[in-house]
């Protein structure tokens, strides 16, 4: 219910700009057209790409990530870092599979991973917003921590022998070519869209990065909010790992090695700002998408993986310094 | 109050003896001069990576791409020597130390001229470098029978009884010793992470000294990256990946602020040396080489718990009877 | 040796003609600035009046898009703050020498440190030479301490001295009593005679006009980017420069009260700090405008972060409309009643990088969410209602606070507090760094809140402040409440002799 014409003689108007100028001018708009650019080149390329369970398999090499992009770029934006997600995934896949040892059955299983997963994140929070330390340099420490006590369990051993149900997490169908993974990280999205941008909280989070100082005077419970993103991080990254134990049906301790830096570098390339205080969970989907069609069009063209890190590299590096770059060119062609 | 403080340095130092003597009370052999010298030639590698992460943190900023540019320089210097086995040896760790430069300056100029956070960065040339390895090498190894024997003897070579590969550490911490305290490139890199704004004031271009830090690191990572491949005798595209997590550790442990400003060659050198000291002395005292990941883990909280705790600026105390309390 | 004044020698230093745009903003349209040696010419003007943008451009940091600079008839170009120390300027500025984790002597010297043969820093001749030039302006500071050790006082010594280390000619202070004290501001205007005396010309950016009659020989008014005035003090008023200044004439800056005092909202009793301040004690009533007054450093902000739950008190009862409250967190405070407009803007009160509308919004979005969920139509209706009020002058509601003038930024964080519907509003140092124009519109604001039943707390340095606005003044001294005098009773003589410990003057 908006009622913008009650207006008076000194009154401001509401907006700058339409809503529509606004979303083309936007940087989901942009990263939007390099995911359109990147399916018609993939197209182009190769003609299996377009093969419904080609792409129902592609979606598999994002959509455990997203699920933590979504959790990390709440954290980002609100002025910290979780480098310790992926050695989450490894700590709660080991204890998942400690458990199946002991006869334990998947909906216990699942429960025992979230419960792990926050208290991962929960330690992480202690550390960060209870005590105030830097997060980059807490999660890095967590990070050795967590993988290592995987490490200490499970040695170069590995753990498998899953129950049968289990398997529906990371390898079930719900409907024709659409996986439990698709539909999870679907519904996961939606969560975190309206979590960021329609509850006080977002808005908390986004205050707390811009200004920690000034969102703890207006009455920002700012340790509380940072604490709890943590926890939540731990948590997606608990999912992430059910879905990804899941899929490949055992664990050892070096599962999802390095995924904290992939998944790092889609939330930014999502146009959250790494310096906390802006980004949106449309573009972190967005980005997600193009990360994987990128990934799974060059698998066709037979490139390798490590090759893809290439393109995934100069992509981050690219669509920040692009935008910087044109902006210095306009602002000397103007003066 | 009480003035009596200790520094830092000094109080790792205490913790550093007092890790090692832990170690003397299972297995005294380890105490020995000829072993605590094997493990500094052990940690030689990650010293002079630390030293270089260092300069880097000092500013403000953070190199994640260390481990991919020694890689990479390895692997050129790997596939340099298999090619031409007749090239000098210290020619070809020049420029293994122009090479890492080179790539220190790519993530120096993207900082300086760009103004792109240093994290994303160097964590896209992170990936970047890893792959170009793929693409130089094809997949393919470079093993020892492929190195020439002179690429191999040097780090091994010793000179005034310790290893040629230690005295590279020792230059490198004598070099930086002196860079950081009397010169005013090394001095303008604590004023540039301590105040960047008035850093300006005094005539002091922040993004060229971060830029400089940069390159310094890249160099560092170079000259590491041939060390690495000559020590280990073969180089691949995986070599020391997710190391460049244990150089920012061994800076954490040694109390370098992540803020920037505050650190010192002392610290990261003991920073390192402590992680070094841990990794050859669970194996000393029949302890899983598995809980090594775990431990240093846990050293990393510890220390920036402890750091914080020192590091926390002391309130103006308004109140004469707090003063004298 | 002292140069004697004297108006027809030629300058030091001389501007021509300086022309700064930045994109869709003339800084400074055609200025020109003489500045003579051994003399202090004061530059005057609101903020955004141009005279930051000519401090950095005489500092090296921006370049002029045309006019020409001349050292001693000289053209020179201060390409970067090197060439700019080198030709003999230098600034002493709040951010000038602040690198706490360096030695004193390293601050002094950072830049052009003395070298030895093999061009590394010397330093024992680095803290020689810092011992001389700290014990030549009396300070008694060691060089080889920490800066993050000393005193704000001392750190604007270590400021002096880097001034005098590098041989400057030009010499510009920029505010330098902004973040003094009383007798830390005495002493400072006898460097300046210091300074004078040894034939340096001097640069004196202030706001306050006490202190340019006492120390300046010139003025310079700067407006909207240009020179409008410049000649010797003597010859004008302190009415007529701030005519110049803002273009018109100001009448009487307070406004004039007379209230009803209402009933005690908020009564303070034994409010102590383990470290900043003990047993503070007073009630505030509704309508009343309660002034705190002391020198920088007495402690108020900190008693007033702690009366709104942002530090931990050590001991006290809070009493707000007569419910014994304890306040852990500004959420807690606000809930209350009660909120603190911070004096630092920048840091504690706008978020600049969020748009006005989210500002104004965010600590009242309890009452404009349903469950946890945002309304944006009940968030701008609240934004357009106090921005009205206030007479903000912004493009629109989502424009960015940070795009706004200092005033306009003020008068949104007020906005943001009024809207939470307090009944006790704390206002650190309101009109801090503000121009005139503005100043007027919150003292203006402020009776008018008073008078519909507000109790409002004043924290301020500036005795005119108080004694125009306060009904009733409580003077703080090194954590402690030293005296308590109405409005009759007030006088500029008593508040500072009361806040400098001359004298154990005023009570209860």
């Amino acid at each position: 219910m908006s009622s913008t014409d009650t207006k008076q003689g000194t009154s401001i108007p509401d907006r700058l700009r339409s809503p529509f100028t606004r979303a083309i001018t936007s940087w989901e708009f942009l990263l939007l057209c390099v995911a359109i650019l990147i399916f018609f080149l993939n197209v182009q390329a190769s003609p299996y790409f377009l093969d419904p369970w080609n792409l129902s398999d592609a979606t598999f090499n994002f959509t455990e990530k997203a699920m933590i992009a979504f959790a990390m770029a709440l954290v980002i934006i609100s002025g910290e870092i979780d480098l310790s997600v992926a050695s989450i995934i490894a700590l709660v896949s080991t204890c998942m599979g400690f458990l199946v040892q002991l006869g334990v059955d998947t909906p216990a299983l699942v429960a025992a991973a979230i419960l792990v997963g926050a208290a991962c994140g929960a330690f992480n929070g202690v550390l960060v917003a209870g005590l105030g330390l830097p997060s980059i340099v807490v999660t890095i420490g967590t990070l050795s921590l967590f993988r290592g006590i995987a490490y200490i369990v499970l040695g170069d051993k590995a753990y498998s022998g899953y129950p049968e149900s289990f398997a529906f997490f990371g390898q079930g169908y719900v409907w024709w070519v659409i996986t439990f993974e698709m539909v999870l990280f679907a519904v996961v999205a939606l969560l975190f869209y309206v979590l960021l941008h329609r509850t006080s909280f977002g808005r908390s989070t986004i205050a707390i990065g811009n200004n920690p100082t000034a969102a703890l005077f207006a009455g920002i419970r700012v340790a509380r909010v940072k604490f709890f993103l943590f926890v939540l991080t731990g948590i997606m990254s608990a999912v992430a790992a059910v879905c990804l134990t899941s899929r490949l049906g055992s664990t050892r301790p070096s599962i999802a090695a390095g995924w904290e830096l992939e998944i790092v570098t889609m939330v930014v390339l999502g146009g959250v700002n790494i310096l906390g205080g802006a980004g949106t969970i449309p573009g972190v989907v967005i980005a997600a998408i193009v990360m994987g069609m990128v990934t799974f069009g060059l698998g066709l063209l037979n490139v390798p993986g490590i090759v893809m890190s290439i393109f995934i590299g100069l992509l981050l590096i690219g669509v920040i310094a692009l935008p910087i770059i044109i902006r210095r060119a306009r602002q000397r062609v103007g003066s | 109050m009480s003035s009596f403080k200790f520094s830092r340095d000094v109080l790792l130092a205490f913790a550093l003896v007092a890790l090692v003597a832990l170690v003397y009370t299972r297995f005294p052999e380890f105490a020995s001069v000829k072993s605590l010298s094997g493990v500094f030639n052990d940690t030689s590698i990650l010293i002079i990576l630390a030293l270089g992460q260092m300069a880097v943190i000092l500013t403000r900023c953070i190199d994640l791409s260390m481990a991919s540019n020694l890689a990479l320089v390895g692997m050129c210097t790997a596939m340099l020597n298999a090619a031409i086995p007749a090239l000098p040896i210290p020619l070809l760790v020049v420029i293994a130390m122009l090479l890492g430069a080179l790539l220190g300056c790519i993530n120096g100029l993207l900082v300086w001229k760009l103004d792109i956070p240093p994290i994303v960065v160097t964590l896209g040339t992170l990936t970047i470098f890893r792959g170009i390895i793929f693409l130089i090498s094809d997949g393919q190894w470079v093993n020892a029978h492929e190195m020439s024997p002179a690429f191999k003897a040097l780090p091994r070579a010793h000179f005034l009884g310790l290893p040629v590969l230690s005295w590279f550490a020792i230059v490198s911490i004598l070099g930086m010793f002196v860079l950081l305290t009397r010169t005013a490139q090394g001095r303008a890199l604590y004023a540039v992470g301590g105040h960047p704004n008035a850093a300006v004031y005094t005539g002091i271009n922040v993004g060229r000294t971060r830029f400089n830090a940069f390159v310094l690191s890249g160099a560092l990572s170079g000259v590491a990256g041939y060390l690495w491949v000559s020590r280990y005798a073969v180089a691949y595209v995986d070599i020391a990946a997710g190391f460049e997590l244990d150089v920012v550790a061994a800076c954490v442990i040694g109390g370098i602020s992540i803020a920037g400003g505050i650190g010192s060659v002392a610290g990261a050198v003991l920073g390192a040396l402590f992680l070094g000291v841990i990794k050859n002395a669970l194996p000393v005292v029949n302890i899983s080489p598995f809980w090594q990941q775990a431990i240093s883990g846990s050293a990393i909280i510890i220390a920036v718990i402890f750091n914080a705790r020192s590091e926390r600026r002391v309130g103006r105390i308004i109140l004469k009877k707090a003063e004298q309390v | 040796m002292a140069i004697p004044v004297n108006s027809s020698q030629s300058p030091i230093l001389s501007l021509n003609g300086i022309v700064k745009t930045f994109p869709g903003v003339k800084a400074l349209s055609s200025v020109s600035l003489d500045l003579y040696a051994g003399q202090v010419t004061a530059l005057i003007g609101e903020n955004g009046a141009g005279k930051s943008t000519l401090v950095k451009v005489l500092t090296g940091i921006y370049q002029p898009n045309s006019g020409t600079i001349s050292i001693d008839g000289q053209v020179v170009s201060l390409a970067t703050p090197t060439h700019a120390a080198r030709a003999g300027v230098t600034a002493i500025h709040q951010e000038t020498v602040l690198f706490d984790e360096l030695t004193v002597a390293e601050n002094i010297f950072i830049g052009h440190a003395p070298r030895t043969r093999f061009k590394l820093v010397d330093w024992r001749a680095m803290n020689r030479n810092a011992a001389a030039l700290l014990e030549q302006i009396g300070a008694s500071i060691k060089p080889t301490s920490l800066l993050r050790d000393l005193g704000i006082a001392n750190k604007h010594l270590v400021a002096i001295a880097r001034a005098l280390s590098i041989d400057a000619r030009v010499v510009i202070m920029d505010e330098p009593t902004a973040a003094l004290s009383y007798k830390e501001i005495e002493e400072l205007y006898l460097l300046v005679e210091q300074l004078k005396a040894d034939g340096k010309a001097i640069l004196f950016i202030s706001h306050k006009f006490d202190e340019i009659f006492h120390i300046a020989d010139r003025y310079s008014v700067f407006r909207d980017g240009e020179l409008v005035d410049d000649g010797m003090i003597a010859d004008t008023s302190s009415a007529t420069l701030v005519k110049k200044m803002v273009g018109r004439s100001v009448g009487s800056i307070y406004p004039s009260r007379t209230n009803e005092l209402g009933e005690t909202i908020l009564r303070v009793e034994g409010f102590s700090h383990a470290t900043e301040f003990d047993d503070i004690n007073f009630s505030v009533k509704k309508g009343e405008i309660l002034g705190f007054y002391g020198l920088v450093g007495a402690g108020r902000s900190e008693c007033m972060h702690s009366l709104f739950g942002v530090t931990r008190p050590s001991a006290g009862k809070l009493t707000v409309s007569g419910k014994s409250v304890t306040l852990k967190s500004p959420a807690d405070a606000i809930a209350h009643g009660l909120v603190y407009v911070p004096e630092d803007r920048g840091q504690q009160g706008a978020i600049t990088g969020l748009s006005i509308v989210d500002n104004i919004a965010l600590p009242s979005m309890k009452a404009t969410s349903n469950k946890g969920f945002v309304r944006m139509a009940q968030e701008y209706a609240l934004a357009r209602d106090y921005t009205q009020r206030l007479e903000l002058k912004a493009a629109a509601l989502d424009q960015l606070v940070g795009e706004l003038s200092g005033g306009n930024q003020q008068k949104v964080v007020i906005a943001k507090w009024l809207a939470t519907k307090p009944a006790i509003i704390i206002l650190d140092e309101p009109t801090k760094g503000i121009d005139i124009g503005s100043k007027a519109a919150v003292h203006l604001f402020m009776s008018e809140l008073a008078s519909q039943g507000l109790a409002i707390i004043m924290v301020s340095s500036e005795i005119p402040e108080i004694i125009g606005m306060a009904d009733r003044v409580i003077v703080m001294r090194e954590g402690r409440q030293v005296a308590e005098i109405e409005s009759e009773s007030v006088s500029p003589e008593l508040l500072v002799s009361a806040a400098a410990g001359i004298a154990e003057a005023g009570t209860a």
